[in-house]
Parts: structure tokens; sequence; C-alpha cells
């Protein structure tokens, strides 16, 4: 005999999905479209995507229900819409770089706007809940469209990095399941509060089968961030993608693994659990050290850019580790200022592709070092912006990423951490060598042997007013930093952390 | 007189983006026009300073980020008031003896940025503006060293950068520690500097906070074994860049020990006393050495500019109000008489394009006044009475004598190996047969370095002769600087000690 269910439709909280459903019809109407009219041009398919954001984005601020939904798998608490508002205006901002004078490929298709429709309803999914089975449907849904936009890519290298993504991704996926499944069978849940509550009760009964089941979470997590030892695959992806696509992967993926990292991590931090303590404390020193040597001799910006974005996932993971409110409200200043630079950044290395191959100049790559040598002669506006976004970047005050920097590394010492404070100025100051050395380039030498290099091919309005909005946040970001800190610190204090 | 001070900073980064509109052809008068309405508005400060009291003036106060206790807070007292007046002053003097022609308005509005920085650096009151100033500063430095520089100017300005910045970076550790200590004191972050004042902290803290302050000071200032960094720098760059960083930005390692380190680590500073006058010392006499076995002219003025920085620190570190005193006056003088050394060596290297002193001799005979002048300064910088070298310099190690009379014995070598390396430098380049046959066609001085050269001069003559109208001010913001010291001292033995050193003229 089966009892009928009755589900009370107030007590599924629709409206606490609503911000991803929003972005999943707006998926399925692209591709609705598509089947009706044919050949429309990609500014349409932008406008639409973009017009869906916003709409998901007005949902995320006007949010005001219950924390909990259908039947409690859902969590939209203060971090959770404040990264679901980060992951999409990123997104909102990165859509609009495919609209260059150029054409490329992977924008012919109204798929590709479907699956980056599919992609940030996953990322939202993540950031929104703490059933770990939903976390992986979210993580699942996001990265397989992720794994497919970079292969629409359509260049050499595009393929690779979509298959040494999409292989690295998929152990990192078992990892991830066989990690839950051990959890489950230690507590007998799948939701993270039911976890942290049944580890307070036994005081962690069946200790070793727990750390089996984290380390292959770390394992996951871990390669979704590019901690060293799990970032191989960073450099490679973010060569191979556009550029447009390796900022979004620099930001967006990761503000969403870095919300479930602070739901699953702070379980053992809370709890002061030394062995995941200490695990972390190593894991953040490393990985804010080693992709930084690395880095120093990159000859190839991207490549540069991608072991810098390893680094600074290094020094958010200390805030993870720290685990204080101070440190989880600096990991979102940290990301919100990050994420600004990095659209700037990557939008003004996507501006100077050229048309040609890059072996027509010369070179070897569409960004490496050389090709930017004396460019303050040729655009100096675009010099001094570039120039601007790597100071940020380096942590050249009073640009942006200076105060998360600073606010890091406050709640650092706060926590009575000086020797990783110490560490972090350290790195800090090796990464200023390498951000430095794109600026010697563009400004200090000059080149010899004068080959004309287009540089405007990419160029339009729009791309200059996404990159403006980047360089203004970034040089003014003193005067709305009370603003942003505001909203953080709401945001982590009503969470709970 | 509101927000003169507002005004004197963001006056000159303005002045720099509306630059951008100017024609490359005039840019150079515009630098000038700017930079001499910066030293006038300057001016309009110093006439505004009561100088009746020592206390901060013109202040302004406007919360920034008021969660985490940033605000933008000015003030300017006795101390801050001529590094002021230098910083525009030098600016001024150093565009107008611009010789460039290079790209020639990116560095003129670069030189305007740096202006600001410094000015900036001078007159914030809250730790974090301060820091905001200070680390800025090192980006139009990076690019008017790496552009306009020698030929290893990138390596050099690329040192230069990473080494002040490292420095930088731990000092900013020591701050957010220092306000995370007043946020625990008190419950509310702040990082203004007046009410740090307030804070008083037990000797250990002192001790750490103290050594993470001084590696961004000691590297700026720099002292050894930190120099390394700016033989390159100021061999590697341009006139106006060695005129500036030797003139100014050393200045504002020496102003951060006064105005941080002193009265925020009374304790620590006096435990430190003899450790910094040592380091001093070495500082002396190892770079006056050191100076005397350069072939390269300006090297010697480098490396002397470190030995002079030695004898700023042992003054500071006298803890006394005659001391500190003259070390600030020392700074002043310091940057007027550096500064015009560069401008002359610059001179030099614009007609022949070598600055090696074995290319030279006998340049008496075919330049008279550039000798002249050359000789007037080359007695400041060694520290002849009646020239603006002697007051500070004297001043400074008086200071120290109520301290210990054998390092400051030591100390007084500075005179007498700066007199020896600058003679000999003096000798080699203008005295003797002019060996060089080509160096007979040199032309004297002209109108436009007349122009930058004779103000320099009838300042190092006049305040040689009556340095009263800089003494006075400072003195009195140094003995409200020493007050807080005694106040704030937590052990009975560095109170003591405070009161012992600041005894002069009373025994």
């Amino acid at each position: 005999m089966i009892t009928p269910i009755s589900i009370d439709m107030i007590s599924l909280n629709i409206a606490s999905i609503a911000p991803m459903t929003i972005a999943v019809l707006g998926a399925l109407f692209i591709l609705c479209i598509d089947l009706v009219r044919k050949h429309n041009d990609k500014h349409f398919y932008v406008v639409l995507t973009a017009l869906f954001l916003l709409i998901d984005f007005v949902s995320i601020v006007s949010y005001s229900g219950a924390n909990r939904g259908f039947f409690d798998v859902i969590l939209i608490d203060g971090i959770s819409l404040l990264s679901q508002a980060i992951i999409v205006i990123s997104s909102a901002l990165f859509i609009f770089l495919s609209l260059t004078k150029q054409r490329f490929h992977e924008y012919r298709y109204p798929e590709y706007f479907a699956l980056f429709l599919f992609m940030t309803a996953g990322f939202q999914f993540m950031a929104s809940s703490d059933n770990l089975i939903l976390i992986f449907v979210g993580l699942e849904t996001a990265s397989l469209s992720l794994y497919t936009m970079i292969a629409m890519h359509n260049r050499d290298k595009a393929s690779e990095a979509a298959i040494k993504y999409f292989t690295m991704g998929a152990l990192a996926a078992a990892f991830y399941a066989f990690g839950a499944m051990l959890l489950y069978y230690v507590t007998g849940s799948i939701e993270l509060s039911t976890i942290s509550n049944h580890f307070a009760i036994t005081n962690f009964d069946n200790y070793p089968l727990i750390l089996l089941g984290v380390v292959f979470m770390i394992g996951a997590l871990g390669f979704k961030l590019s901690l060293v030892p799990f970032h191989t695959w960073a450099p490679d992806v973010y060569e191979g993608s556009s550029a447009s696509m390796a900022g979004y992967i620099a930001i967006v993926p990761k503000i969403a693994i870095l919300v479930v990292a602070i739901r699953f991590f702070s379980i053992f931090i809370q709890a002061d659990d030394t062995w995941v303590r200490s695990t972390l404390y190593m894991m953040a020193i490393i990985t804010m050290t080693l992709p930084n040597l690395i880095a120093l001799v990159q000859t190839d910006i991207k490549r540069m850019l991608a072991f810098s974005s390893i680094s600074h996932a290094g020094f958010v993971l200390v805030a993870i580790m720290l685990g204080t409110t101070q440190a989880i409200e600096s990991l979102f200043l940290y990301w919100i200022m990050f994420a600004f630079v990095i659209v700037g950044a990557f939008a003004m290395l996507w501006v100077h592709r050229t048309k040609e191959e890059p072996s027509f100049y010369g070179f070897t790559s569409d960004y490496q070092f050389d090709k930017f040598t004396g460019l303050v002669k040729t655009a100096p506006v675009a010099a001094f912006m570039l120039g601007i976004l790597m100071l940020a970047l380096a942590g050249v005050p009073p640009f942006s990423l200076f105060w998360g920097k600073m606010y890091l590394l406050s709640a650092t010492i706060n926590s009575g951490e000086i020797f990783l404070a110490v560490v972090m100025v350290l790195n800090s100051a090796i990464a200023a060598f390498y951000y430095l050395k794109l600026i010697v380039y563009m400004f200090l030498k000059t080149r010899d042997d004068n080959i004309a290099i287009e540089y405007r091919a990419m160029n339009n309005l729009i791309l200059k007013v996404i990159i403006g909005i980047a360089v203004a946040f970034s040089i003014l970001s003193i005067f709305w930093l009370d603003t942003i800190l505001a909203i953080v610190k709401m945001a982590v204090q009503t969470s709970g952390y | 007189m509101e927000h003169i001070l507002s005004i004197l900073i963001f006056f000159p980064l303005f002045a720099a983006l509306i630059g951008l509109l100017v024609d490359k052809e005039s840019i150079r008068a515009y630098g000038i026009v700017i930079t001499f309405v910066e030293f006038l508005l300057s001016c309009v400060m110093w006439a505004g300073y009561d100088s009746s009291a020592g206390s901060i003036q013109f202040t302004e106060f406007i919360p920034l980020v008021s969660q985490f206790g940033i605000s933008y807070n000015l003030g300017l007292d006795g101390i801050s008031l001529f590094l002021v007046i230098m910083t525009t002053f030098i600016t001024m003097i150093s565009l107008i003896g611009l010789t460039e022609t290079r790209n020639l308005k990116h560095m003129i509005l670069s030189v305007l940025v740096l202006e600001m920085a410094m000015v900036g650096v001078f007159v914030a009151l809250d730790a974090m503006i301060f820091y905001l100033f200070w680390e800025f500063s090192l980006v139009p430095m990076l690019y008017l060293i790496g552009a306009w520089g020698g030929p290893q100017r990138i390596y050099a300005s690329v040192k230069f950068f990473i080494y002040t910045f490292t420095g930088s970076l731990i000092m900013l550790l020591g701050m957010l520690y220092l306000g995370y200590i007043y946020s625990e004191a008190t419950g509310v972050w702040s990082f203004n500097l007046l009410d740090w004042y307030m804070l008083q902290l037990p000797l250990d803290m002192q001790l750490w906070l103290f050594a993470a302050f001084f590696f961004g000071f000691a590297i700026k200032v720099p002292m050894v074994p930190f120099h390394t960094w700016l033989p390159y720098a100021h061999g590697q760059a341009p006139t106006i860049g060695s005129v500036i960083l030797a003139a100014v930005l050393l200045k504002m390692g020496t102003y951060g020990f006064i105005r941080f380190s002193l009265p925020l680590f009374p304790d620590a500073s006096v435990e430190m006393m003899i450790p910094m006058a040592i380091l001093g010392i070495i500082a002396i006499v190892y770079t006056a050495m050191v100076a005397y076995a350069q072939e390269d002219i300006k090297q010697v003025i480098a490396y002397s500019s470190v030995s002079h920085m030695g004898v700023i620190i042992l003054g500071i570190f006298a803890l006394n109000v005659e001391g500190i005193g003259g070390s600030i006056f020392l700074m002043i003088s310091h940057g007027i008489v550096s500064g015009a050394l560069f401008m002359l060596v610059g001179v030099l290297y614009d007609r022949k394009h070598t600055k090696m002193m074995s290319e030279f001799g006998g340049l008496a005979k075919v330049m008279p006044m550039y000798a002249t002048i050359f000789g007037i300064m080359l007695m400041a910088s060694v520290g002849l009475p009646l020239t603006i070298g002697f007051v500070g310099e004297f001043l400074s190690l008086l200071g120290f004598f109520a301290v210990s009379p054998i390092i400051t014995a030591i100390a007084g070598l500075t005179i007498i190996l700066g007199a020896v390396y600058m003679l000999v430098l003096y000798k080699r380049t203008f005295f003797g047969p002019i060996t060089n046959e080509s160096n007979l066609k040199l032309k004297d001085l002209n109108g436009r370095e007349y122009s930058a050269l004779i103000p320099l001069v009838m300042l190092v003559v006049y305040l040689g002769i009556y340095p009263k109208p800089i003494l006075e001010p400072v003195d009195k913001s140094v003995k409200q600087v020493v007050q807080i010291m005694y106040i704030k001292a937590v052990t009975p033995e560095a109170k003591e000690k405070i009161a012992t050193v600041n005894s002069i003229g009373e025994r």
C-alpha cells in the first residue's frame, strides 16, 4: 500500500529555484527560436542571452523567501545569493565579449548560447544547495556545457584543451562521487547539514573512513579550483580556449565551487579538525608558491595568467582554511575584485588577437609577450589600460585587487597566522615580477623590427565599454569598497559563517 | 585654506589628466607652469601655516571605508611642511632643467603623477592612505627609470620596484596588525595615525612591529644592507629621475621613521637606538669608501647619498629634539644639494654623453661657471660651515652625542670621508691639464641651466647662513613627537632614556 504523497506548493518554495529556471528556460527558448528561424545573427542571441541573465539577476536580487526549498534540497542563504549575483554579472560581461568584429566559428551556433545559459544555471544550482547530489548534478551540467563550448572554438589547441579538461574533469567527477559515497556510508546522509550534525553527535566516529571521503572530496574540489597538485589542466585549457572563455574559466566556475568548498570544509574547520586544517594549510602554501615560480618563466601571457590565477586560488584557499567570518568575507571581496580585473585583462587580450595566424608575424602564439613590445607607442590607451590591470593584479594600491588582498591579509593576521601572512606577502612580491614583465614589454622596450601588427581587428564599441567598466572599477574601487564590503558582510553574516 | 592639502595632492594629478590634451610642442612649458603653480600653492600653504604651534594643521577628514576604519585623513605639521615644499620645489626645478626630448609628453605627465604621490605620502595621516601613495609612487618612477634610462634600465627599474614593493608589503602586514590591535582595544577599526598615537603596546609587540615597519622604511632610505638597488637605479635613471629619487623618494623612508616608528613604538625605538646607529655608521663609512672607488661621477653622488642618509638615521635615532630636528633639516638640505649635484652631472652628460671621471679633467678652464656652481654644491654636500649641509649634519651629530660620544666620533668621519671622495672627484674632473682634446669645445652653462641652478645655489647659501625659518617650526613639531614618545613609553627605562637624551643644554 503506497501512501499518497501530498505536496504543498508553498512548502516547495518555488521562488528558490526561480533564478536558475529563468536561465534554463532562456536556453530552451533560444533552441526553439533556432527551430523556427535559422541563421540569426550572433548579436541577436547575445542580446537575448544578456536579457535572460538580466531577469535572472533581478530575481536573485529581489529574492525574499525562506532559505530552504524543495524538501530542503535547495539552500538559498546570503553567500548563495551573493555568489549567484557574481556568477550572473560576470557571465553577462563575458557574453558581450563575443560581439567582436571578427567572426568566430562557435558564435555561429545558437547552441553555444543555449549551452552558456545551461552552464550558468548549473553553477547557480551548485552555489545554492547543500545536497551533495544536487551539487553534483549542477557541477556536471555546467562542466559538460563548458567542455563543449571550449571545443567549439575550432582551433588546433581548442580540442586538445577540451579533451584534456574533459578527461581530468571526469576523473574529478569520479572522485566526487566516491567521496560523497563514503560520506553517505558513514553518516547515512548526503545533506551537508545532516552530515555535520552526525559528526557532532558521534564525535567523528569511524574517522579513517571520513578522512578517506574528505581526501576524495579535496581531490574533486581541488581539481575544479585548480589547486596544486590538481592544477595541471589549467595552463593548457587557458591556452587552448579563446581569451574570453579563458577569463570565464578563471572566475565563474571557481566562485561556484568556492561556495561548495566553504560549505563542505567549514564542517571540519569549525569542528577544529587538525588533519583537514593542516592539509588545506599545506595546499594553500604550495598552491600560492609553486605556480608563482612557474609563471615567472612563461613566454605566453595567457599561460602566465593561468598560473597566476592558480596562485590566486591558493590565496582564497587560505580564507577557507581560516574559516573565520572575516576570512569568508575577504574571500568574496577578493573574488569580486578579482573578477572585474580578470574580465578587463582577458578582454584586453581578446581585443589584441590578430586576424592572421600568429606565425604570420613570426610569433608562436597569439599572446606572446613579445607581441606587446612597445605597445605604448602604437596604442597608448590600450597600453595604459592593460598596465593598470596588471598593476591591479599585482596588488598595487589603489587598484582594486589590493583591497581584496589587504582584507584577506588582515583576516589572516587576525587569526594569528603571521607566518602564513608573510608567505602570502612574499608571494605577492614574486607575482609582481611577472605582472611587471608585461608592463616592461609594453612601456619600456621598443620594437626594432617594425612589424606593423594590425591590433584593431577585434575592436568595437561594446568591447571598449566592457574594458572601460573593468578599468574604471579597478581605479576607483576605493570609493565603492565600503558598499561592497557592506553587501558582503551582510551576506556572509546572515549565512552564519 | 581649508582644502589646501587636497588641492596640493590632486592638482598635479588633474593637470596630468588634462595634460593629455596639450600638444607635444608645448608640453614642457605646460609642465613647468603646473609645477610652478604647485610650488606657489605650497608657499601659500606655508604662509598660512601657524608656526607658533607645532600641532597638526589643515586637517581634512572624510571616512572612506567606515567598516574597516580607512579614512581620507590629511594633516601637516612642521615635520612634513618643508618636505612638501621641497618636493614641489625640486619637481619644478627638475622640470626647468629638463633636456630630454624623446617621448617628452609621457615623461612630464609621469612626473606630475609622481608629484601627486610624493605630496600625498607627506601629508597622509591615515596609514592606509599613506601606504596607497607610498606604493603608487613606485609606478611613475618605474616608468621614468625604465623608459628613459641607460642601457641596463630595465634591470634597474624592475629591481627598484620589486625591492621596495617587498619591503612595503611587510610594512603593510605591520599596519594591518596594528589596525587589528586597535580594533581589539577599542572595538572599532581605525587606521588613523592620530588614533594609533593613543595606543600603548607591550615591548615585545613593539619590537615585532618595529621590525615590520623597518623593512618598509629601511629599503626606501636605503640603509645598508638594503641599499643595493640604489646605485643601479641612480646609475641608469635619467637626470630627472635621479634628482627626484635622491631629493624626495629617499626622504619618504626617513620621514616614515619619524612619523610612524618613533611615536608608535617608543620603547622599541629606545631599544633599537644603538643597532640603528650602527647600521647608520656602516652606511656612513662603508659607502663613503665605496664612493671613493667609483669611476662614474653619478655613482659617487649616489653612494654619497647612502652615506648621508646614514647621518639622517643617526640623527633620528638620537631620539632628541636636536637630533630629529637636525635630521629633518638634513633631509631638506640633502634634497636640495643632491638634486643639484645630479642636475650638474646631467649637464655634463648632455654635452659629452659620458659620466666617467677619466674622460674629463681641467674642466674649470673651459666651464668656469659650471665649475663654480659644482664647487659650491660640493662644499654643501661635504658639510662646510655656512652652507646648508653643515647645519643638519652638525645638529644630527650633536643630537647623537648625547647618546654615545664614541659612535658620534666615528660618524663624524662622514665629513672627512665626504671631503675625501668629493674633493678627489672635483680634482680629477675640474683641475689639472685638459687631457681630452674634445673637452676644449665644451660650452659653459646656458640660460635654462642657470635658471634651474641659481635658485638652488641661493638656497644653499641662504639657509646655510640663516636656517631659522626652517628650524623653528621643525623644532616645535619635533618636540611634540618626543613628548608623545615620552608619554607612551611603557617601560621606565625607556622613559628615563628619552628624558636623559633630551637634556642637551640643561646640564
